[in-house]
């Protein structure tokens, strides 16, 4: 399970930095989002995964005698998903906004800031 | 020592930013909402900067989850000290936002995410916690995404977009450190941290870690090889919202990177070495890049990237002298840079361009105006006894202590381009003769009262704070010393955070 993660997470790394070097606008978003995944992905495996611990105490006990599943790195990626799919969304925004006034989606042609006046 | 008042910025700004939501209709009572509000916030930061001055470290646990398994809040001196100077930028911006923007800008929320924008940032200063750290990250950049998009002008846009991507890869970055550190301590409070990260047998996957960090800051931050996005994107918002971005959102990463570069990766030689020489290679490219530059906005975009150069050569010393010339700078330059995109807003209003060759004449029409401007200029430049100097000879004397002897000269060198670069604006849109062929600037006269005391009381406010902080540098040198010596004996930072158990 842990080395079919592993490979995923290093899948969606290479794509989402494979896109990010593209010259499209839109493939650029869909790389940000693959490497989004992929980090979340990884806070997720290097929390150290266990099969059928769910982190609850049993009753009649006051602490863990067993391991458990750590919970903190599935609250750390409910708020990363969280922030990610914000930032996403208003990205994806931003790239028809960017599309529409300058009619173009090729990153090559955004040069006018950097232009010498 | 316990005190749950110590959130009291971070919440007075979102309770601030929602009252001025209910107004979203009525612009001018969002204007003198916002500027009481940024008196009150100013007002909260200076009781926070004394009462940590006086009792040292305050600490506060969240849902009273003792250290390191709850949400901890720490205000301690570098904190507070960012904290104050972020409330002095923002009251400034504030006064400023009112006369310079125009209405249909201000029509679409700018008050509000102005101040999410200031609670992010304070969030940021305060917390303790790595995680926490990243969210109150996100939170700036999305208040700076809205900001730097609002009115939607061709190269906004542009610029914006450069600017979005970058700050999205920087936190995925940010995110993949958290993953491994978390990975290799189990723990996500800074404190615990610093106790755990010098036990790890693998130092070379710390200082993978370090690197990813590294990065992550260093984007947000604007150093060497990932400043690209700061020249292309700073100078298309309309100067208010530039102001408040060169003053504080790359000093964020800064601090983040002051931080983890005291408290987590310390003693490793080739970090200090590899950001000695970043630190150089930022000094340099942002000094030349200035110097090439035509557009007012760009040349002072170019020199925030240069004098982040000194603040990294600071941690990368590590002296304890170059720690308090570091923070001493830090201290300085977020007020004259915020106070520069000010007057290069005002200056455009004045000629009608923002390129210093159609600019000129201002010197003869206004000469007590341009006595104002050179305050600022001139303290950026550290002409003695201006600020910035001070900071400089620390920086310079403790790089010869250390026999780093490239980083006083990039220093140097950073300086005299500096100077080079300013003496050129004086000369070009003060000193020359306005150039016939481009009028349409509006005439210092023609201004109304309220544009007036508008625009100049930022301007005096904050000449003010610089001037205060070059002739009284004695008291700013001995709040960086003790920022300082508290970054590199973390002993107290640690014990306040962890020993509060109930």
């Amino acid at each position: 399970m842990e080395v079919l993660l592993v490979i995923i997470i290093g899948l969606l790394h290479a794509c989402g930095l494979y896109m990010l070097l593209r010259r499209s606008m839109f493939k650029m978003i869909i790389g940000l989002i693959l490497l989004g995944n992929g980090a979340n992905l990884l806070i997720f495996l290097i929390g150290r995964l266990v099969k059928g611990k769910p982190p609850v105490i049993e009753e009649g006990m006051k602490v863990f005698t067993d391991a458990y599943a750590d919970p903190i790195p599935q609250a750390l990626i409910l708020t990363a998903i969280v922030i990610g799919f914000g930032l996403q969304s208003f990205a994806i925004i931003l790239i028809k906004r960017v599309y529409n006034v300058l009619e173009t989606d090729d990153l090559d042609e955004l040069n006018s800031t950097d232009e010498e006046l | 020592m316990t005190n749950p008042f110590i959130i009291l910025p971070i919440v007075f700004h979102m309770a601030a930013a929602m009252v001025l939501l209910f107004f979203w209709f009525h612009v001018k009572i969002q204007k003198i909402l916002s500027m009481v509000f940024s008196c009150i916030g100013l007002a909260i930061s200076s009781w926070l900067f004394i009462l940590n001055w006086q009792d040292g470290i305050q600490v506060t646990q969240a849902g009273n989850w003792s250290a390191p398994f709850g949400i901890t809040f720490a205000a301690d001196t570098l904190g507070t000290t960012l904290g104050l100077l972020a409330s002095i930028s923002l009251l400034a911006v504030s006064i400023f936002s009112t006369v310079s923007m125009r209405a249909e800008r201000l029509k679409f929320g700018f008050f509000p995410v102005l101040h999410f924008l200031i609670m992010g940032l304070q969030g940021a200063f305060l917390t303790a916690d790595i995680f926490n750290l990243y969210v109150w990250f996100e939170v700036v950049i999305i208040s700076s995404f809205v900001l730097l998009t609002l009115g939607g002008k061709k190269a906004q846009l542009e610029g914006a977009l450069k600017y979005v991507s970058l700050n999205l890869l920087a936190s995925t970055f940010f995110l993949i450190g958290i993953a491994f550190i978390y990975g290799l301590t189990g723990t996500l409070n800074m404190a615990d941290l610093a106790i755990k990260m010098p036990a790890i047998e693998n130092q070379g996957l710390v200082n993978m870690t370090a690197g990813i960090f590294l990065v992550a800051f260093g984007i947000k931050s604007a150093i060497f090889p990932m400043y690209f996005w700061l020249p292309a994107s700073y100078h298309t918002p309309p100067a208010a919202i530039s102001a408040i971005f060169a003053g504080l959102l790359t000093k964020v990463g800064v601090y983040a990177l002051f931080r983890m570069f005291t408290l987590l990766f310390v003693g490793d030689n080739f970090m200090s070495i590899t950001l000695s020489g970043l630190a150089i290679l930022t000094i340099i490219a942002g000094g030349l890049g200035a110097i090439r530059q035509q557009h007012l906005g760009k040349i002072f975009g170019y020199l925030i990237i240069c004098h982040i150069g000194f603040l990294i050569a600071g941690i990368g010393i590590g002296s304890e002298l170059a720690i308090t010339g570091a923070v001493f700078y830090l201290i300085h330059d977020i007020v004259v840079k915020t106070n520069l995109f000010i007057i290069s807003g005002f200056i455009g209003k004045l000629t009608g361009s923002q390129l210093i060759s159609e600019q000129g004449g201002i010197y003869a029409k206004y000469p007590l105006l341009a006595l104002l401007m050179a305050v600022p200029l001139f303290s950026l430049v550290g002409i003695p006894p201006l600020s910035g100097f001070w900071a400089k000879i620390y920086l310079v004397q403790s790089s010869f202590e250390k026999q780093e002897y490239f980083i006083a000269f990039a220093i140097i060198l950073g300086s005299f381009l500096t100077l080079w670069v300013i003496a050129k604006v004086w000369t070009e849109s003060f000193w020359k003769d306005q150039p016939s062929t481009i009028r349409n600037g509006k005439d210092w006269k023609s201004f109304s009262f309220q544009e007036k005391l508008g625009i100049l009381t930022p301007i005096i406010f904050l000449s003010v704070c610089s001037l205060y902080i070059g002739l009284d540098a004695e008291n700013i040198a001995s709040v960086a010393n003790r920022i300082a010596v508290d970054l590199l004996n973390p002993a107290e930072y640690i014990d306040g955070i962890l020993s509060i158990k109930k």
